[in-house]
Formats: C-alpha cells, structure tokens, sequence
C-alpha cells in the first residue's frame, strides 16, 4: 500500500529488508536477530556447560527446570523413556529457538536501530518468525523428521503402503487424501506460526500508530502470550506427528500376528 | 473500480468471513473447558495448558485468512 502522506507512514512489508549484500548474498534484518539468537543461545549452552556445579546457581538451576520439565513432558506424551531420549533434542530445541526468537523482540529499544535505506528507514532487526523462510525452514525440518520417523518404524514398503492402498476402492481414495495430509501439514504448521507473529508485529505497529500510549499495552500482553503459545504449539505438534509417526496401528499388529 | 478499492474490499472480506469458525469454535473450547473447571476444580492446571494449546490450533483457520488479508494489503 503506497504511502499517502509523509508523516503517516506505516512500515509494513512481508518480505523482510535486505540490509546489504555479502558477495551476491542478501542479508536481511530477521537473518541478523536469528543469527543473534542462535548465538545466544549457544553462548549460554557454553556457560552454562563449563560452570556445572553440584549445588546450582540461578541460571543452572532455571535451565535444569526447564529442561527436567520438558523431558517429562516429552516422556508423557510420546509414552517411553527410550523414545523420548531421542526425539527430545529436537522438541527442546525448536521450543526454545523458537520462544527466544518471539520473546526477545519484546526487548524495548530494538525497534529504533534503523540503517539509512533508499526508501526510507531500514529496521535492523526484525522479528525472525515474521519470515516466511525462517518459518518454512523449521516447519521442513520437523515434517521432514516425521517422514523418516515413518520410515523407519514401518519400514519403506509399509510407509508406501500407507498411501497406495489397493485393497479396496474406499481404502484407495482415503491413502491419497492421506498424501494431501501430509502435504497440508507443511503448509498448516508454518501458517500457523508466521501468521500469528507476523499478525501480531502488524497489529501493534497499526495501534501504535494510532494511539501511541496506553493503548498498545494490552495487545503487548496478547503479542507475548501468543509467542509463548505459539512456541509451545509448533514443537507440541511436530511431537505429536512423530508420536503417531511412530506407533504401529493395531491392523498392523493383527496381521503381524496373523502372519 | 479501482484496484486499490478492489484490495480493501477483498481484504474485509477475506478477514471477516475468516474470523467467523474460529470465533465460534474458540467459544466452544473455552466454554467446555470453563464447564470441566467448574465440576473438577482440581485438574484445571491440567486443563488450562490443554485449552490453550486446543485453542492455537482452532485459531489457525483464522490465521490463514488473516495470511491472505496480508498478502492482499501489502503483498
């Protein structure tokens, strides 16, 4: 939408800014804040791992919390300890990028770094869920993961088996909608979480606008509610996928023991 | 008509017609829950995380269209 006036302007753009260019390679604001974000979340892992202690301190104590709370809740959804092992790393981790890339754009002071671009005012950071790329990346991880979790545990011809069922017409039509399914999990899983970050970046840029005190405080409580739900739901979810991806179906279990 | 009106239109339509399940499936979730809170006061921290999450995920069909309203305003 073009500018009308000079003084009422909102900087709204889906695609993030490209701030300059390495070579012939882009660099956008969200890029930066996530290489910000991965860095900080690798530098607390190191301090955190050379400052172990058997009576723990604030931040070893927090991190133990957290990470106790969400292998347990790893272990009671997936339902075995054996399992939870392996596809916790990947929970833990989406959950917690996801959570400091959405938590930290509340940080006040960020929004008014800005570089001088041709068209205006550039925002150096921007909130990394708030691209669709960052957002399609993670949600291909996870979709992907889930994959070859069927694979392994049903094998490949089963897996195939899955979606090209000859046994009956019903059967058939119902393995192809299971291809559409796995199709529009890409597609829900990414909608979900940029939609609801990127709305949220709009709607309090849109309410700032329009009345700059007060106001805007309670969709800041909402915008950080949602990042904490968000956050949670996205690693919740590819959990759950794997969890199903994972179980052997009771048909499955009859015909092996029929066999 | 112009394009820009064409844009604003879609975009109220997209978004308003968009927001029509959700609100009433959200409704639904919130109610059920608030009803199993009050006949089992005990498990609500057990159900509080689970409408929340129950919650996001009705909400997506909502967000799809907010998506599309997006795309159309400022895309």
């Amino acid at each position: 939408m073009p500018a009308t006036n000079k003084y009422m302007e909102l900087n709204i753009s889906i695609a993030p800014d490209i701030l300059f260019y390495i070579r012939s390679f882009p660099v956008t604001n969200s890029l930066i804040w996530s290489l910000a974000i991965s860095g900080f979340l690798i530098a607390i892992t190191f301090v955190i791992r050379f400052s172990l202690k058997t009576v723990p301190g604030k931040l070893q104590n927090i991190t133990e919390i957290i990470i106790e709370e969400s292998f347990s809740f790893v272990r009671s959804v997936i339902g075995s300890e054996e399992k939870a092992k392996k596809v916790f790393p990947l929970f833990c981790t989406l959950f917690l990028f996801i959570l400091t890339a959405n938590v930290f754009t509340f940080i006040p002071g960020q929004a008014a770094l800005s570089l001088r671009g041709g068209n205006g005012p550039l925002p150096v950071f921007r909130a990394a869920m708030a691209d669709y790329g960052m957002v399609l990346v993670l949600t291909m991880i996870s979709v992907l993961t889930v994959q070859i979790v069927a694979i392994a545990v049903h094998g490949p011809f089963g897996y195939l088996g899955k979606f090209f069922n000859f046994q009956s017409p019903l059967k058939f039509f119902l393995g192809l909608m299971d291809i559409v399914g796995e199709l529009a999990k890409v597609l829900s899983l990414s909608f979900r979480l940029f939609g609801n970050i990127f709305a949220g970046e709009v709607l309090g840029m849109v309410m700032l606008f329009l009345i700059p005190f007060i106001v805007p405080l309670p969709f800041m409580f909402l915008g950080v509610l949602t990042a904490v739900v968000q956050a949670f739901v996205f690693a919740t979810l590819t959990l759950v996928f794997i969890t199903l991806a994972s179980e052997i179906e009771e048909d499955e279990l009859v015909e092996q023991a029929s066999m | 008509m112009e394009t820009e009106a064409v844009k604003a239109i879609a975009a109220g339509l997209a978004i308003g017609l968009g927001a029509i399940g959700p609100a009433i499936g959200e409704g639904i979730i919130a109610s059920k829950a608030m009803e199993a809170i009050g006949r089992n006061p005990e498990v609500s921290s057990k159900i509080t995380p689970l409408m929340f999450v129950t919650m996001a995920i009705t909400e997506s069909t909502g967000i799809y269209a907010l998506v599309i309203t997006l795309i159309i305003l400022f895309g």
